[in-house]
């Protein structure tokens, strides 16, 4: 990557952090929802810590990375959406005339998202600790969970530009939120997959890549320094990542000769 | 009452052909239940092995009656996204002008709410009995059990109405869901009540909600429980939705 492609990254990222943190409705809701919801799973399923085998003292420790991973999710919609107002309001359009190429487009239309990704990871984790949860692994494993959500964020937000450059509309963008929830239902977020009862919910929760990426994170909160869990956690996020960009990268490449 | 009828009617035509004929409007409305149904149902199974677990009829069962309750509650909330819809496109506004009973615009938006949870109640009870749920309640108790959706649909119906009516546009779709998902969720959602513990515990014994989840799961199991207090807590609900959602149209007319 030459000094001139990192400029042009700069110049977009640099717009993209500042439109996206001037816009509260995309910030706000990343983090006070998440962190609804564990409060209201935290003590409604704090009773399963009573099921045999139950691999944590309470189900908020269980519980604390999903708020990470539903971070991450609204990265996609974040990232997804900018990119997709940039297309609806001509932006793109202009930025054709301009030398900047699509992959430098792409990776600093992602900044925005990520610096609400991150932002959101420091608010969860100080919540989580407030609310009394435990990071097995300590001060070192409270930083890579902030790592692997960035990563996490980056996956999904690479998702995310692929519907905004191939829809171009902010509304399909929107209308993901629901699909890449569904991937989050048929995980192992909720219960270890050991623990779940259904063989056929066992099954889908151990091909769903979603699974690897929650126990990742998950590791680092109940029982310290898990080699198997993170580096499976570390290979799915790379992988959705390149996957992501690839994908949105072809796709805007099709949209800007498009137009 | 004759006009008003056929207001209700050409209103309740008009919202029922566009939902069903628009695929990005039907499909959220009847995938989102069937998701929670699959994610909690057979996610959480292990929970009833959890010590004072003890409903008749299984996890499934225990679990489809929530997911039926928000299936009813969330079939409101979307006909509320119809009325702001129609605000947006300009067609609400001359219906209140077209119409000489504007009552019965209300009154169409909920009997289309409660045709639309028809549908994705029927699919979420297919599911369900497919996936083995466990019925043990008589014809009456499960009437029961309809009569308190048909109640939730009603309430979360007239809320999503007063609320569109005053903002007539779907940003205010959080405003909407947020409420209702909220009150949803402070009620025993995995667990029986005599489980949950701490804050969530209080919150859920004052909830209205939880009056009509147990009585539903009473229903289901063949062993009604709090039947007549759901059912004043249903009616007491669309009641007070009704007053607001009347309102927010004499709002709405007064703006044109």
């Amino acid at each position: 990557m030459d000094v001139e492609t990192l400029r042009e990254i700069g110049i977009i990222a640099n717009r993209s952090v500042r439109r996206t943190l001037r816009q509260p409705a995309l910030i706000v809701p990343t983090i006070v929802f998440p962190l609804l919801l564990l409060a209201i799973n935290a003590s409604g399923l704090d009773v399963t810590k009573n099921i045999p085998n139950f691999p944590a003292d309470s189900y908020l420790d269980f519980a604390l990375v999903v708020t990470f991973m539903q971070g991450g999710l609204f990265a996609a919609t974040t990232a997804g959406t900018e990119l997709a107002t940039d297309i609806e309001t001509g932006f793109l359009n202009r930025l054709q005339l301009t030398p900047l190429r699509a992959p430098a487009i792409l990776v600093g239309q992602l900044a925005g998202a990520m610096c609400v990704a991150f932002l959101a990871s420091l608010v969860y984790l100080a919540v989580g600790l407030l609310a009394g949860a435990h990071i097995a692994a300590g001060v070192g494993g409270a930083a890579l969970l902030v790592v692997l959500a960035m990563l996490v964020a980056l996956a999904f937000g690479g998702l995310g530009s692929i519907i905004g450059a191939r829809t171009g509309s902010a509304e399909a963008v929107q209308g993901m939120f629901p699909l890449l929830f569904v991937f989050f239902f048929l995980s192992s977020m909720n219960l270890p997959r050991n623990l779940i009862e259904a063989d056929w919910f066992r099954t889908i929760a151990s091909w769903n890549p979603i699974s690897y990426l929650v126990e990742g994170l998950r590791s680092l909160v109940i029982t310290g320094w898990d080699g198997t869990a993170l580096w499976r956690c570390l290979v799915t996020a790379i992988a959705i990542s390149v996957l992501g960009f690839l994908g949105a990268s072809s796709s805007l490449r099709t949209r800007m000769a498009r137009t | 009452m004759m006009g008003t009828l056929a207001v209700a009617r050409a209103v309740a035509r008009r919202s029922l052909i566009h939902a069903f004929t628009n695929p990005a409007l039907l499909v959220p409305s009847i995938v989102f239940p069937l998701v929670f149904l699959v994610g909690f149902a057979g996610g959480l199974s292990a929970v009833q092995n959890v010590p004072g677990f003890d409903f008749n009829g299984g996890y499934t069962a225990f679990q489809f009656v929530f997911v039926f309750l928000q299936s009813a509650a969330f079939g409101g909330v979307f006909t509320g996204f119809g009325i702001a819809a129609d605000f947006e496109s300009g067609f609400a506004r001359r219906m209140l002008l077209a119409a000489p009973h504007r009552s019965g615009m209300l009154l169409g938006y909920a009997a289309a709410g409660m045709v639309r949870w028809f549908l994705t109640a029927t699919l979420v009870t297919v599911a369900s009995l497919l996936a083995g749920m466990d019925v043990h309640g008589s014809g009456i108790e499960l009437g029961g059990l309809v009569g308190v959706g048909l109640l939730v649909n009603i309430a979360s119906t007239l809320f999503g109405a007063g609320v569109s009516f005053r903002t007539k546009t779907l940003q205010a779709g959080p405003l909407m869901q947020i409420p209702i998902f909220v009150g949803l969720f402070l009620a025993p959602v995995y667990v029986p009540l005599t489980l949950l513990t701490g804050w969530i515990h209080t919150v859920a014994s004052y909830n209205p909600v939880t009056a009509l989840i147990t009585a539903g799961r009473g229903f289901l199991s063949g062993e009604p429980d709090k039947s007549l207090l759901a059912f004043a807590c249903g009616l007491g609900l669309a009641a007070l939705m009704a007053v607001y959602a009347s309102r927010g149209l004499r709002r709405a007319e007064r703006g044109l």
